[in-house]
């Protein structure tokens, strides 16, 4: 069997965010404008792309920019859906079907709010049964799946609001090492408790937040990457897998699909949970990010609470986690999962700044999309790793 | 906590005799004949074995709160917060969203036993809600 391990490379990146939370572009400009700097952050030029991600419209996309991809992902599974391209893109890299694929993201609901722009909601198409069978019932959205999954956890478990309260204490610590967050004052976890409850149990401080952002990457094979300027970020394992699309279909609210791409990426890239010196987990709210400790072997099911405790993932802690912030306190557009991958390569490449985490060389992003119901995890490694 | 604004949900083709018994206030599942499991949400054909031999047994309609949340902001206009949000597992081991009421929200938690309740819609369909055993 053929594995994917190192045959695929990250050759650049590029978000715009700003700590306002909004940015001055939007659409199809903004997209234009993350794709060019992380061309230019590869040492490529638009000419040189044969394949194209996008997670509403790749077809489209390609248009506005005007190129003829052979290679087209228009795969959307919400926030996890950059995770899902990039192990798109790898395979078809390692295959020969194309040679330099980008992808891209954009957002924009906190400007687009303000300035009272429409933002195009896409419904997928077919019968919707969350109408019928969820809606009337008046659950908040995102809020309310992930606090049905919190009280799962805390009931079978122990977990405490104090503990989930850990995880946004420590991102924020992150947050307060990067300029470019959003939120940057430090937090305590009595702070969090404060906050005012929204579905219980999580309060306003275990909640992601709602900012403008974009991101984008590019990705070449494993040869042509060691020839441009920056360092090559291999691709040592990726996989995806989804379990449910509504909440109430979730097969076990305190454990996600991340059980199985989690071991599909880790075997792939021959590495366990102790190697990695850093973890991009999608943190959508606290409960999300303590449910990927866990699912990804971090820590074992039911201990994520006691995991978090005592500063463990924030800097100078065990697990450097989120490193930029997260969406808990750097941006978060709506499709986070972008910013996972191109926060994991600055951190590879050593361009972290103030957060860097000295002599990283696994790092893992790890994406979860719509109410934990699809999971895409990447391991990703320096030159070293890979012999 | 009637209220004629709150969302009615639309009725899907297959799940018309669900909706209509509701009327009189009876709570339908769908079973595979084959697999002999209920199948929730109803479907077209059975999400074990593809197949279409389903037919609709009724439930006692008791279960226990297996998740909940207490919406401390309405998601619309037509609920007034806090309400509570839950999962119910019924006994036949299938899970609905649903909300538990007739009681304080704050007095809600998992492992609760709760039973079925009734609230009118504007066309006489019922929505399926649940209440606490004593």
């Amino acid at each position: 069997m053929t594995s994917l391990r190192g045959r695929a490379a990250i050759a650049g990146v590029a978000d715009a965010v700003s700590p306002t939370g909004e940015l001055d572009s939007h659409g199809r400009a903004l997209e234009a404008q993350v794709i060019r700097e992380a061309l230019e952050d590869a040492g490529l030029t638009l000419a040189d792309v044969d394949g194209v991600c996008h997670a509403q419209s790749s077809v489209g996309l390609a248009e506005y920019l005007g190129i003829h991809p052979r290679f087209t992902d228009s795969t959307n599974t919400g926030g996890s859906s950059y995770e899902v391209h990039v192990e798109h893109a790898a395979a078809a890299i390692a295959a020969g079907l194309c040679e330099v694929v980008i992808g891209v993201y954009a957002s924009t609901p906190r400007s687009d709010r303000r300035h009272g722009r429409s933002r195009e909601f896409q419904r997928p198409p077919g019968p919707n049964p969350m109408v019928e069978w969820e809606l009337p019932y008046g659950m908040r959205m995102p809020m309310g799946p992930y606090a049905l999954a919190a009280s799962r956890h805390m009931a079978e478990f122990g977990t405490t609001s104090e503990q989930l309260a850990e995880i946004a204490v420590s991102t924020r610590a992150w947050a307060a090492l990067n300029p470019r967050a959003r939120h940057q004052v430090p937090i305590t976890v009595d702070d969090v408790l404060a906050s005012p409850m929204q579905s219980s149990p999580l309060h306003l401080l275990d909640c992601c937040l709602v900012t403008d952002g974009a991101g984008a990457f590019v990705m070449t094979t494993a040869e042509r990457a060691r020839d441009l300027p920056k360092p090559p970020v291999y691709v040592l394992g990726a996989a995806t897998c989804h379990d449910h699309s509504m909440i109430s279909q979730m097969p076990d609210l305190t454990t996600t699909p991340g059980v199985v791409s989690g071991q599909g990426a880790f075997r792939q890239a021959g590495v366990k949970p102790s190697d990695v010196d850093l973890l991009m987990a999608y943190d959508s709210f606290t409960i999300t990010a303590l449910l990927h400790l866990e699912d990804l072997g971090f820590c074992a099911k039911g201990e994520g609470g006691a995991f978090v405790e005592g500063g463990c993932t924030a800097p100078g802690g065990l697990l450097p986690m989120n490193t930029n912030g997260g969406g808990l306190s750097y941006t978060h557009p709506g499709m986070y999962g972008m910013f996972l991958i191109v926060e994991a390569a600055r951190q590879l490449r050593g361009e972290a700044g103030l957060r860097q985490v000295h002599g990283a060389e696994i790092g893992v992003a790890h994406g979860s999309g719509m109410v934990l119901s699809v999971t895409a995890t990447l391991v990703l490694g320096i030159e070293g790793t890979l012999s | 906590m009637r209220d004629p604004t709150r969302l009615e949900p639309p009725i899907s083709e297959v799940a018309a005799p669900f909706w209509d018994a509701t009327r009189e206030r009876r709570l339908l599942l769908q079973w595979c004949t084959a697999c002999e499991r209920p199948v929730w949400y109803p479907r077209e054909v059975c999400p074990g074995c593809l197949g279409s031999m389903l037919e609709w047994r009724e439930s006692q309609g008791h279960g226990v709160v297996y998740a909940c949340t207490v919406e401390h902001k309405a998601q619309t206009r037509a609920l007034e917060a806090p309400y509570v949000v839950a999962l119910v597992e019924l006994d036949e081991g299938v899970r609905m969203l649903s909300n538990v009421v007739g009681c304080p929200p704050d007095q809600v938690g998992v492992g609760d036993r709760v039973q079925v309740t009734w609230e009118p819609l504007s066309d006489g369909r019922r929505l399926p809600l649940f209440e606490p055993v004593d």
